[in-house]
Order: C-alpha cells, then structure tokens, then sequence
C-alpha cells in the first residue's frame, strides 16, 4: 500500500534497517541505521519487528505526505517535527490521517530522526537488507537517497493498520547534548601508540568536524602520534572504530565505513554509546573515557531491557465512560474514566473500530497532537 | 607468523585473531586454515568472519558469548595444516589496451617494456585472492612481477568503468563497479565481480588464485553477451 510521497528529502533522507551483516568478507559495508537503538525503538513502538527497515532523517528540512492512513513513531535527534503545522510529540506512536504533511523544521537537540511506519518500508531485500547503501548503490529504493517525488509503500494493506499503543519510559529516552563523553575500549592496535598518545586521546576535548558523514566521524583537535607510523597491514574495521591516520586526527567509523582499512586503530567506542554519538552533529565536541569490556556488556545488556520493556509495554485500556475534548486544538472523544489519565493523552483511532487510548507515563509533554479522522467507540475489553 | 593466536580487542562485539604479521601465502594459508576451523565449529554467537591478509574478525553477539569465551574456544580449535588448503584457480578473460586499457602503453614505457611484454607478464602469473575491501567485490591480490610495477595516476580518474584490470605500485586489481580511482588501466574483463543480484554477491573467495588471460575485443563483446543472457559460465580449476 502506497504509504507517502517525499515533499522534500531535506538534506539527506535514506532507508535503513539494522544493516546488511554477512557480507563484509566479499567488501560490501554494512550500513543500516547509524543511530541502530532509535530505530530499533521506533519500530518497537509502532508494533513492527526491530528489522523493519524506516527511514533516517538528517538535520533539516525533510518534508512528506502522507497518502494513506499510517501508524508511525518518530525516534531519534528532535528535528522539531511538525504534523499539519502542529508541533507533534516523538517517542511514542502516532496515528497519521492521509493528507497529512510531516515536516522535520530544524534541529533542536541530536542530528538524525527515524520514523517507523506501521507495516514497514516496503522495498525489495537486497543480501539481506533493506539498507541503503549510495556508495555500492544498493539497498533503499534503487540504491539511492530519497529524492523529491519518490513515493513509498508499505508491507501491510488499511485493513490490517493497528495501532500499538507500545510506550517507552521517559527515563529510558536519550538524552542529546553538542557535547559527547563517549566511553571506548582500547585496541585492537593501541600498542601502535606510545602511552602519552593514549593519554592525549583521553584527556583532549575533540570537536567532529565538517567532513563527517555516514562513513566516519572525522575530529579535530590534538594530534596522535605513532610509534613509527600509522600504516599497518590492513584488516576488517568495526561500528565506532576509532582510526588513526597519519596525520594523527582520529577518524570514528560509522556505518558506512569501508570493510577494510590500513590505519592503525586506538580503539573502538562501546556498542551501548554509538546511539548518541550518531546523534552528534558536526560543531559539537567529544571526550573519551576507556572502560572495561564488562562495562560495555552490561551497558548494552541495559539498553536491551529498554527495548524488551517497550515490546512488553501493554496499551492501558479504559472503559466505557466518555471523554471528550480537545487535544491540540482539535475535538477528541473517547469512552474513558479520564481520572485514569495522569498528565497527558494520545488518543488514536483506528480503522478497525478500536479505541485504545494510552495515559502517558512519567510526565511526557502534554501537546500531543491527535491526527484521526474520527474518534470511534471502544469495543469495550 | 606468529607461534600462538594473538587475540585483539576490536570492541564489544569484534575480536580480531590475528595469525602473523607479513603478507604471505604462508600466513594467509593459516588464515584460511582458521577460518575453515571456526566455521565448522559453529561456535554460538558468532556472527560474522571477516578473514584478511593475516588476521579474522570475529563478529560476535555479546547476549550470546563473550570475548573470554570465544578466546578459549578459538585457541581450543584443531587447525588444519595450511598444507592442505585447496585453492581454485579462475580464468579471467580480459581484453588489454585500446579503449579498454588506456594506460598500458605507460606502464610499458615506465617500465622499458613493450606492451605485448606488459600484458605477457601480466597473464603469467597466479595471483592469490588475499581479501577484498575498498569497495565490495574489490578483491586484494598479490604476487605482481616487480618487472610491471608502476605508480598511481598524479591525478585520479573521474569514472573507471566497472571490469578495469589496473595497476597501482605492485598491486593489481579489476575494479568491480564504475568508481573513481588512481590505478593504471591496461586492461578491461567483461566478468562481474560485484553482482548485488546473486547471492553470494562475489564469485570469487579469499584464497582463490587468478589467472588473467588476453581476449580480443570481439571476444569481449561475446562473453559480455553471454553474461548479458545469463549463460556464461566461469571457469576455474581446483588445485
């Protein structure tokens, strides 16, 4: 089902999923999302399988229309997302009426949004993935970003559109600041370095430079020395590796980095930390921190009960006593014993005549915008 | 090579098990021999191998198994002797010069040789697939005669067309898709060396060898037709 057309695919605008593994051997980049746990949370939200490819939204300017009724969640850097000219809520799932326009106005805190569609981004599988790849132009829709006009579907028809009505706790939402500490283990080439270069490393304050893209973050500020020089057999590179060219300015691999590379690598950020560093935008500064790979495992072990905690989430079910009101300006009624709801409600609807309205927890905003064509009754549960 | 494993931390989710520090048939031969080893073992967790010139990423998922864990397990494996490895050894049609190779004549006179010399030398030897990288189906060879070796383009070509057998120093490669790049172009393959439409994507595998061997254009023309309708097959020989 044709889902939405690209108004304007603001500064770049992909498909991704969790990335295209099984490949490096033959030099093909994985790519995929580079903030993976936003996705993965979008996806959650909206009642899709954490591999449901979404789309990655840089920065600015993105806009969309939606041409048919969808369930989506928007996750990741606030770009300040704006449904209808309505400022809307991020991290939790929204019902979106056909006709309906989606922009992504600026950049308030992090640098990349994700949107999850209900049903999931319905191009063809390629090794595996939906992932775009521009570089190996494959993946996506034809290899490519999107461009203006190009029209999506998804893998699911209006009959079957459902709400979710998944939630995450607000103490489980990122956090994005322009400024990263950023924990990393050593290796797998730290002995290429004398010991004051690992103490430069991690007592400098590095700012991500203008050059930075989905291939690798390149940082500025004081240089690493070599023990001779920064070349070494090439070998496999990894998600947050930290290179180091002669030069001396540290270069952090992200996800479309090459397979392979011949400079010496200092370290590699912890898997739990790439997240928020992905939500780093050129301008914004870095420190680094070592930890212990115990400390990396339980970090991602963390961030894994986020995700088991929003897949576990149950839509809170009211009863059968009316609500109405309004909602960002617009006529909302729903069966519910209101004195239920605590601080805010998103009260969507659905084409197959369920109501599910969900109290918010932990004091999310309360200027949730409701984008329904009508409001109707609950079966009762 | 090295006497034991050497194991290196490449993150929370990558160990890298390097086998010597040298580019050498030898060394690389160990690092088939490990691969074959750890994949037979399917060790849980385990997710990806990435082998190269001397080492194997070993990408792993942490809720599965740990470094620790791995590491033993790894070290534990019996490891064929590298005497055993089998190679295969592949054809590769590939139509020198004209159009095809614009810098051969340069590298025939870099090196005081005539072109039918460059492209004699070329076809002579047996290049092992050490591992690919750079782009995908970009696969690293070596054993370059040192009689053909030349330096990089002083300045980069825009487009090479994908099959572009070139010559940079003393590497030689076939680019798998049109790309920009420095290398000395002498010669065209109509094969496909990345193909996103079969699976794997890459005929080739590490520790194949390559024979390259001269077509005429017209020759060209035909296996590019072939390949068009889906019925070339590549030959390759087991050693």
């Amino acid at each position: 089902m044709q889902v939405l057309e690209v108004i304007n695919p603001g500064i770049t605008t992909t498909i991704q999923d969790l990335g295209r593994y099984g490949y490096q051997r033959y030099g093909l980049p994985v790519s995929g999302a580079m903030d993976v746990f936003s996705l993965r949370v979008a996806n959650g939200l909206v009642g899709n399988d954490e591999r449901e490819a979404g789309l990655e939204i840089t920065a600015v300017g993105a806009s969309f229309r939606f041409l048919s009724d969808a369930v989506i969640a928007i996750t990741g850097g606030d770009l300040n997302p704006h449904i209808n000219n309505q400022a809307v809520s991020m991290w939790h799932p929204i019902v979106i009426e056909a006709g309906s326009r989606l922009d992504f106005i600026e950049s308030r805190a992090g640098f990349r949004a994700y949107v999850a569609i209900h049903g999931g981004i319905d191009v063809p599988l390629v090794l595996g993935s939906r992932s775009t790849d521009v570089r190996s132009g494959i993946g996506g829709l034809d290899g490519c970003s999107l461009q203006r006009n190009d029209i999506l579907s998804i893998m699911t028809e209006e009959s079957s559109l459902t709400f979710s009505g998944k939630t995450i706790r607000f103490d489980d939402i990122p956090v994005y600041d322009h400024h990263h500490d950023v924990r990393i283990l050593l290796g797998p080439q730290d002995d290429a370095f004398p010991s004051e270069s690992i103490s430069t490393l991690l007592s400098s304050t590095y700012r991500i430079g203008s050059a930075s893209d989905r291939v690798g973050y390149r940082l500025e500020g004081p240089s690493i020395e070599h023990h001779t020089n920064a070349d070494i057999i090439s070998d496999a590179t990894s998600f947050g590796t930290i290179q180091i060219p002669g030069d001396g300015m540290p270069i952090i691999l992200f996800a479309d980095r090459g397979t392979t590379g011949g400079y010496a690598k200092i370290g590699t950020v912890i898997s739990a930390d790439l997240g928020n560093l992905a939500q780093a935008a050129p301008g914004d500064t870095i420190n680094f921190a070592t930890v212990n790979v115990d400390v990396a495992y339980q970090s991602l072990e963390s961030q894994r009960h986020v995700l088991i905690r929003i897949s576990d989430s149950k839509p809170i079910m009211f009863g059968r006593r009316e609500f109405s009101g309004f909602v960002s300006g617009k006529p909302f009624r729903a069966l519910s014993p209101i004195k239920e709801i605590e601080s805010s409600v998103t009260a969507p609807i659905l084409s197959d005549h369920t109501v599910k309205v969900r109290a918010a927890e932990g004091g999310l905003p309360t200027d949730f915008t409701v984008h329904t064509r009508t409001i109707i009754e609950s079966p009762g549960e | 090579m090295y006497d034991q494993l050497k194991f290196l931390v490449s993150g929370d989710s990558n160990l890298v098990v390097e086998v010597g520090d040298t580019i050498s048939r030898e060394v690389h031969h160990k690092v088939q021999a490990l691969y074959s080893a750890i994949t037979a073992a399917a060790i849980p967790g385990i997710e990806e191998l990435v082998p190269t010139y001397r080492s194997i990423a070993v990408n792993y998922n942490s809720f599965v198994t740990r470094q620790d864990e791995l590491q033993l397990k790894i070290n534990d494996l019996m490891i064929a002797p590298q005497a055993s490895v089998k190679s295969r050894i592949f054809d590769i049609p590939v139509s020198y010069g004209g159009n095809y190779g614009p810098d051969l004549e340069f590298v025939a006179n870099h090196n005081n040789l005539t072109i039918r010399e460059v492209i004699t030398i070329h076809t002579q030897q047996e290049y092992p697939v050490y591992m690919f990288g750079f782009a995908p189906g970009f696969a690293y060879l070596g054993g370059v005669s040192e009689r053909i070796t030349t330096p990089r383009l002083e300045t980069p070509r825009i487009v090479i067309p994908a099959g572009s057998v070139g010559i940079a120093e003393a590497q030689t490669g076939v680019y798998p898709q049109e790309s920009p790049g420095g290398w000395q172009v002498i010669g065209r393959t109509p094969l496909k060396f990345f193909n996103p439409s079969q699976d794997p994507p890459v005929f080739l595998n590490i520790g194949d060898l390559i024979h390259f061997h001269a077509i005429e254009q017209e020759e060209y023309v035909g296996i590019e037709e072939l390949i068009r309708l889906g019925s070339y097959e590549v030959n390759y020989n087991v050693v």
